[in-house]
Formats: structure tokens, C-alpha cells, sequence
């Protein structure tokens, strides 16, 4: 008896190993598995800014211009394009050939109606509104964008590269109302969403569209031919950093978008894994200021701090190694058209006996500073500290309150005091892609009210801000793109705390990514 | 019996009604705001107004509860506000991964735990004994990431034996699903073998000492049969108990052990609700949780019934 069952155990055993092996069979070498910053939620780009729809949407969908890897705004969708003697007529045609996935011509009114929805909800978009006359389709590829008065950003509003993307939709899609979310996800982009796949918390599937017709310049930024060379992507959410390193050890993912800056010596080590910088620019540490309470409504005391600040602290303190952060007083980003450190030059170098002095110039009364402390955001939870020791260093009080950061989102929207609810000031990061002019930058926008929170409230910012709006020659933006920054320096609306990079964690037999602000798939191969 | 059957049953209905209650105030008292996780970083007040008014989270409190309650009761649980999909569309989804290790940590928790509690109330005092409470006080202390973490390293980076994450379905396969089940199932169950073996030792150890198990053996039984029909089941009640109470523990562990192993289940589900402020689905997935865990109460004063005659309702 005792013989008979150890036989039919062992023969279970034999038969679920078997199973097991079996099971873990190798998947398509040409599908690429990708563990992203963050789970796919919401798949509409217009209706959220957030960054993980944005790179869904440069999955599925196309743009009539797009940013190259220098920066410069070069036709995506458009075959060719004109602008009239008074520069108030834009004359845009559409490639040969451009479909949408279920087989139907991309055409003039699919454009006009999809600018129209991302002129509805983006900053950047509604500004550009604000100087359109009218959109009209000349013929089926051939539409026209009439101004009221010249407008120099209209390529790169079309162009812009980060949220919100004017991504081009099917009309009977960008025709619903802006404020109501899409379901229809049909594109015209190098991949297909398979929406039947879409598994919330575990995974997006995108497959290679076959009807996709590339540019036939090479691929640069995010613009040129976007080529895909893969089956099929996957997205996978998987929450915990440590065991997506483990994943990615194990090579059974192929890709980490963001790995933690502590966990970079563990893949460094790794022969097997390359840690590519895929994005130059990077991102920004910011401090943003509560204008309207005090003693931040003085521009002397807000001045105070951009004196008592130093960016290697901050970044010391969350990024640690220098070979992934770059000190840079440069409000439009270092290594862009229009970086400079105007009006900067003496500030960010932790001059306190200055500020103290600019805080008794400014009769501040030792208010305490509502400082909102970000703790559940890796890239975050250090920032506040160093602000709170520089601050106090200054001869500010300090009242840091610790919080996650849905509680500081949804804290930073309110205008009460700070003692009843409110806050003086947070920090947060940005993507450098966009802040790179005074009209996309947000924190800039000083329209009292209209401005985001913070509501700065400066008429010259905001006059020096339409001047370089209507501006298109570049010498001349750059000039105004100083005076801004100029203009920063003395009525603060923020400060930069250090330009910081986060390389993108890849398997050795990944090839082909290219650099640019938004990770992207075409032109990738998996050997 | 199907009296106190029925009497628990509807006192669901008051347990659950509370516990709506509270979820629903909670969430609201609670600082955060979906619409601005919704509308993303850089979107401007205007924006987030317009996707509050587009929720209904503008309405008044009460107005808002009772909306949601009215829906409830006629089992429609609402859309999550960031997938766009029915709340018990996205709940049926994620019930697999997390039943499956619930299911498999129990069966592995049970199997192991039971034993090495009768054995070393069996050998009290001895090396066995003393190594399970070794092990128990291990168990407790070592937090369930840190074993997972460990599991990881040995078994699927070092021995590559399993996935370090991942789930596959049942259905997608039983070796898939046992390969990306195991290593999970055996870092949740620690904490409820330790919990289990050491109430099991107690409470055999203190049966033992029973007049009756000394007339069993009196009457020339085996070691065995006594500590298996006389000790064992009249032990039983508290480890069914705590059995019970560890499911507790078992939906916490499940949190924590879906992170570290990727699963795509409710605790996951849960945590990302929490934190995106996702209100119909954290008060779906709760009242979901109460009702587990009332009708595993039920069952287990049930299972009284059967274990000891004498316990009547």
C-alpha cells in the first residue's frame, strides 16, 4: 500500500513538473515587455495631462507636427505646408496615404475637429484659439488655420511635445465633448490598442499597425519615420520597484521606464542590462510660492528664498549621484534655444546673509512657512527637508506638514489661509519638455485668477509672456525669453532646484530607442 | 440551526448598512481629490472643476450618498472613476489572483500548520517543540515583504525554479498557474502557520492534561489515535477560530504579498484605489471584504456545530 502511494505521488510530481516546464515556454522574441512609470488608467490624452496617457497616445496616435531630437518642430502628419505674406493664414496638406486602423482615409475635417478639442482643454491650445479666426478644410487633405492677428507659436502648439498632445482623432471621436472622456481609441498611429487585452493593474497590449505608412526620413525625437519593428508591446504594471529590478534580472520583462536612482548601482551591475539615457533634457525640481498668502504675496521675501536655496542640496539629497543630475539656473532647461541664467546669476548659491537681509527689508514677521511635504513619492520625499533646513537657515519659521501627494494635489487648489486649510508653498518636478518657453511653462503664467495654483499676479510677466506669443523671429523670443526670466528673478512665481535625468533600464539585446522627452517604441528591435 | 443561519444572515444587512456608512464618510473626510488625480499635474483649476461637476463629487454630501446607496441596492456599484468601467466588471477581474492565493496559502498553511502543532504539543519541551516556536516567533516578526523578498532570491533568482512575478490564470493552464501561485502562496502562508501552529500546540497541550485523553490511553490506544480522535478535535474549536480571525490577517498579507509578486488582485486593486482616490470601487471592494469576512464568521461558528455536539444555537 505504503509502495503504491509513493508510485502515484511520484507520478504527480513527474506530471506537474512537466506541466510547469512546459508552461514556461519562451514567449515571441518580438514582443517587447515594458514595465512603465505608472499603470495605465485613463486612455483619453486630451481629457488628462497625466504622462502615462500622453505615451499612450504616441502609441496609437499621430501628430500633425512633432519635436526632433534637436528640438526642432518638423512636419509629422503634414506632407508639406505655408504660411501666407501676412502671416496670418496656415496652409496645411496631409501626407498620401495616412489611415486611421479600421481602414479609413485620415482626411482635412479629422484634423480640424481634433485641434479644436485639444484647443478646447490644452493651455497651450486654448492660447492658440484665442488667435484663430477660423479652421476651415480646403479639400479632403488640405485644411487651413486663418488667424486674427500673427501668432508665432502655431507649429509649436501643433508640435508640442508633452501634455497635452494636439494627437489627431477620427472627427466623429474629437467631436464629443472635450470634457467627456473617449472610449473609441482608434488611431492612426504606428500601434494598435488592443483594448480586448486591456487588463487594468496587470497589463496594455499594443500590436504593430501593418497598414501604418511611415515617413521616409529617419527617426529622430519624436519625429521622422516611426518604423515599428516589433509584434507587439506590452505594457506590465507592476508596482514595486524592487521586484521589477528582479524581473528585469530574471529577463522576464525586457525594459524599466524608471527605475529608482537607488536601485541604478544594483542594474549597473549587470551585464546583461543597459541603462540608457533616452531623455537630455530631463526634468526640473521647482518650489512654487502661494502668491496670494502671506508673506509670500511680497516679491522681496519670495526673492529671500531664491537666495537662501542651493540646487546641489536638493538634488544631493534625491538623486544622489552626480552623473544623473545637472545644476542649471536656466528656467527654459539647459542644453535648449532659449537657455540662459539671466537674472540668476547671484541667486540659487545659499546666500543667507542676503536673504535675511531682503527679509528685514521686507518686515517679514516670522509668519510661519505652510510647507507641503510630499512623502509617498520616491522623487519627492527628500525635497521638502532641504527646503525646510535653507528656509530656516534664512530666518524663515518653518511648518513642514507631511502628506501623500493625491492629498497635496487636491491642497494645493485651494486659496484659504494657510492656518485654515491652505499652504505657501510645495515642490514638485517637471518634465523638462514642458517648460521649455514662457508660453508652455505653466508656473509662468501670472493671470491673477487664470494662473495655476500659486495665482501669481504680475501685468509685466504677463505682457512680456503675449510678446512672445506674437513673436516668431528667434532671436527676438530669445531676447523676450529672457526678460522673463529677468522678470522671474524679481517677482518669483518658482524656483528651479536642479535638472535631473532617469535612465530608461534595458535588456542588452534591445536596440534601437531613440532619445527624445517621451519613451517610444517604434524603431526598436528585440534580438 | 437554520434558524441562527437565517438571524446571521440578516445581520448582514445592519453590519454592511455601518460599515457603507462609514466607508462612505471616511473617504469623504479624507484629504484628496479624484478629480485632480484625474486631471493630472499640470492641469489648471478650471480643469479640475470641470471633471469634479462630470463625477457629480459637486453635489452635496448627502445627495452624493444617497445616490450611491440607491445604486447599490440595486447591485449596480457604480464606474470606477479612472477606468471607465464597472466597478464589478473591474472587481470580478481581480478576484481570481486573490482567491487563488488565499485559497492555496490556507490549504498550505492548514496542512502544515495542524501538524507541527500537534507534534510539538507532543513532544513539549523537546527539540521539535522548541524549534516551532522558533519558527512561530520568526513568522510573526519577519514582515510578510521581507519573506517574499527572500523566496524571490532563492527560488527564482538563484534556483530560477519559479517566476519572480506574474500571474496566469486557471484556465491559461495548471502549470502556469501553479508556477506563479507557489511562491506567493509560501510567503503568505509564514505568518499564518505561525499563527496557527502555536494556538494548535496551546490548545493540544492543554487537552492533553484532560482526564479523558488519560482514559484513552488507559484503555491501551496508540499515541496516534488519541491525539488524532480525542486530542486533536476536541482542540479544534479555538484552532478554527483562529483560523477564522487569521483571514484578517490573510486579506492584509494578501496586500502586501500581490505587490511584491505583481499579482493582479484585489489587494492591488485596493491600494491603487486608495491612492488615486477611485471612491466607488474602495467602497465597493470594502463592503466585498465585510461581507468575506461575516460569512467566514458564519461558517466557522457553523463548523463549531460539527466539531463539538454539545455547542447548540
Amino acid at each position: 500500500m505504503t509502495h503504491q502511494i509513493r508510485k502515484w505521488t511520484m507520478t504527480a510530481a513527474a506530471a506537474a513538473t512537466a506541466a510547469m516546464l512546459a508552461s514556461a515556454a519562451p514567449v515571441s522574441a518580438q514582443t517587447l515587455k515594458v514595465v512603465k512609470h505608472s499603470d495605465l488608467k485613463i486612455i483619453d490624452p486630451i481629457w488628462t495631462t497625466a504622462y502615462i496617457v500622453r505615451n499612450h497616445g504616441y502609441m496609437i496616435y499621430d501628430t500633425l507636427f512633432s519635436m526632433d531630437e534637436k528640438l526642432e518642430i518638423k512636419p509629422q502628419m503634414v506632407d508639406k505646408w505655408n504660411v501666407s505674406a501676412d502671416q496670418l493664414t496656415y496652409t496645411f496638406t496631409l501626407r498620401d496615404g495616412l489611415a486611421w486602423h479600421d481602414g479609413a482615409a485620415v482626411n482635412s475635417e479629422d484634423a480640424i475637429s481634433s485641434i479644436k478639442r485639444w484647443g478646447a482643454k490644452d493651455s497651450m491650445g486654448q492660447k492658440l484659439m484665442s488667435f484663430t479666426k477660423e479652421l476651415k478644410a480646403v479639400d479632403a487633405k488640405t485644411f487651413q488655420l486663418v488667424l486674427k492677428e500673427p501668432y508665432g507659436l502655431v507649429l509649436m502648439s501643433l508640435g508640442k511635445p508633452s501634455s497635452n498632445v494636439p494627437f489627431i482623432m477620427p472627427k466623429r471621436v474629437a467631436d464629443g465633448d472635450p470634457n467627456t472622456q473617449l472610449s473609441d481609441t482608434t488611431g492612426s498611429g504606428p500601434f494598435i490598442f488592443k483594448k480586448d487585452e486591456w487588463k487594468p493593474g496587470e497589463k496594455v497590449v499594443y500590436v504593430k499597425n501593418p497598414n501604418y505608412k511611415p515617413r521616409a526620413e529617419p527617426a529622430s525625437g519624436l519625429s521622422g519615420g516611426k518604423v515599428v519593428k516589433l509584434d507587439r508591446v506590452e505594457w506590465l504594471a507592476i508596482a514595486d520597484m524592487q521586484t521589477a529590478v528582479n524581473a528585469i534580472t530574471n529577463a522576464e520583462i525586457d525594459m524599466i521606464e524608471v527605475p529608482p536612482h537607488d536601485l541604478l548601482p544594483v542594474l549597473a551591475k549587470d551585464k546583461n542590462i543597459t541603462l540608457f539615457s533616452s531623455n537630455p533634457l530631463g526634468n526640473q525640481f521647482t518650489f512654487r510660492f502661494n502668491t496670494l498668502s502671506k508673506p509670500f504675496d511680497n516679491p522681496k521675501v519670495r526673492q529671500a528664498v531664491t537666495y537662501a536655496f542651493n540646487q546641489k542640496d536638493f538634488l544631493d539629497a534625491v538623486i544622489g549621484d552626480s552623473k544623473w543630475y545637472k545644476e542649471c539656473k536656466a528656467m527654459f532647461v539647459c542644453g535648449t534655444p532659449l537657455a540662459s541664467n539671466s537674472g540668476w546669476e547671484d541667486k540659487l548659491n545659499s546666500n543667507y546673509a542676503k536673504a535675511k537681509q531682503l527679509l528685514t527689508e521686507a518686515g517679514y514677521d516670522g509668519t510661519p512657512i505652510v510647507l507641503m511635504h510630499s512623502t509617498d513619492l520616491l522623487v519627492l520625499a527628500n525635497l521638502a527637508p532641504v527646503a525646510k533646513a535653507h528656509l530656516e537657515k534664512a530666518g524663515f519659521k518653518v511648518d513642514m506638514q507631511s502628506m501623500d501627494w493625491q492629498t497635496l494635489v487636491a491642497r494645493r487648489a485651494k486659496k484659504d489661509a494657510p492656518a485654515a486649510g491652505g499652504w505657501h508653498a510645495f515642490l514638485t518636478s517637471w518634465v523638462s519638455a514642458d517648460i521649455l518657453n514662457p508660453v508652455m511653462a505653466g508656473f509662468f503664467n501670472s493671470a491673477c485668477d487664470k494662473a495655476m495654483f500659486g495665482w501669481p499676479c504680475d501685468e509685466k510677466m504677463e505682457s512680456l509672456r503675449d510678446q512672445f506669443s506674437r513673436e516668431s523671429d528667434p532671436a527676438k523670443q530669445k531676447a523676450i525669453a529672457e526678460a522673463v526670466q529677468v522678470r522671474a528673478s524679481e517677482y518669483p512665481t518658482h524656483i528651479h532646484l536642479g535638472q535631473w535625468y532617469s535612465p530608461i533600464a534595458m535588456r542588452k539585446n534591445i536596440q534601437g530607442m531613440l532619445a527624445g522627452p517621451v519613451p517610444t517604441f517604434w524603431n526598436v528591435t528585440k534580438n | 440551526m437554520l434558524a441562527f443561519v437565517a438571524r446571521r444572515l440578516i445581520s448582514i444587512v445592519p453590519v454592511l448598512g455601518i460599515v457603507a456608512v462609514l466607508v462612505f464618510l471616511m473617504l469623504r473626510l479624507t484629504p484628496g481629490d479624484p478629480a485632480a488625480v484625474i486631471a493630472g499635474d499640470n492641469a489648471t483649476n478650471e480643469q479640475i472643476d470641470l471633471i469634479r461637476a462630470n463625477l457629480g463629487l459637486d453635489q452635496p454630501l448627502v445627495s452624493q450618498f444617497f445616490i450611491w446607496i440607491g445604486k447599490v441596492l440595486q447591485g449596480d456599484f457604480g464606474e470606477s472613476y479612472f477606468f471607465k468601467r464597472t466597478v464589478a466588471s473591474l472587481i470580478l477581474q481581480r478576484v481570481e489572483p486573490t482567491l487563488a492565493l488565499s485559497v492555496c496559502t490556507l490549504i498550505i498553511a492548514v496542512s502544515v500548520s495542524v501538524p507541527l502543532g500537534v507534534i510539538a504539543a507532543y513532544k513539549h519541551g523537546g527539540l521539535i517543540d522548541r524549534a516551532v516556536m522558533a519558527f512561530s516567533v520568526a513568522g510573526f516578526s519577519v514582515p510578510v515583504f521581507v519573506v517574499g523578498y527572500l523566496l524571490i532570491y532563492v527560488f527564482a533568482i538563484e534556483l530560477d525554479l519559479f517566476p519572480v512575478q506574474g500571474y496566469r490564470r486557471f484556465g491559461d493552464g495548471i502549470g502556469a498557474f501553479f508556477r506563479h501561485i507557489t511562491l506567493p502562496s509560501l510567503t503568505l502562508s509564514v505568518v499564518y502557520i505561525a499563527l496557527v501552529a502555536r494556538i494548535t500546540r496551546t490548545s493540544v497541550l492543554e487537552v492533553l492534561n484532560e482526564d479523558y485523553i488519560r482514559t484513552a490511553r488507559a484503555k491501551g490506544l496508540t499515541d496516534l489515535v488519541v491525539l488524532m480522535r480525542h486530542a486533536l478535535r476536541n482542540a479544534a474549536v479555538p484552532i478554527l477560530t483562529v483560523i477564522g480571525i487569521g483571514i484578517a490577517v490573510l486579506i492584509g498579507g494578501a496586500v502586501v504579498t500581490e505587490s511584491v509578486y505583481g499579482l493582479p488582485g484585489l489587494g492591488r486593486l485596493t491600494v491603487e484605489a486608495v491612492l488615486s482616490r477611485d471612491f466607488p470601487t474602495i467602497q465597493a471592494v470594502i463592503l466585498l471584504f465585510s461581507v468575506i469576512y461575516v460569512v467566514i464568521n458564519l461558517l466557522i461558528d457553523i463548523g463549531y456545530t460539527l466539531l463539538d455536539p454539545r455547542i447548540r444555537y
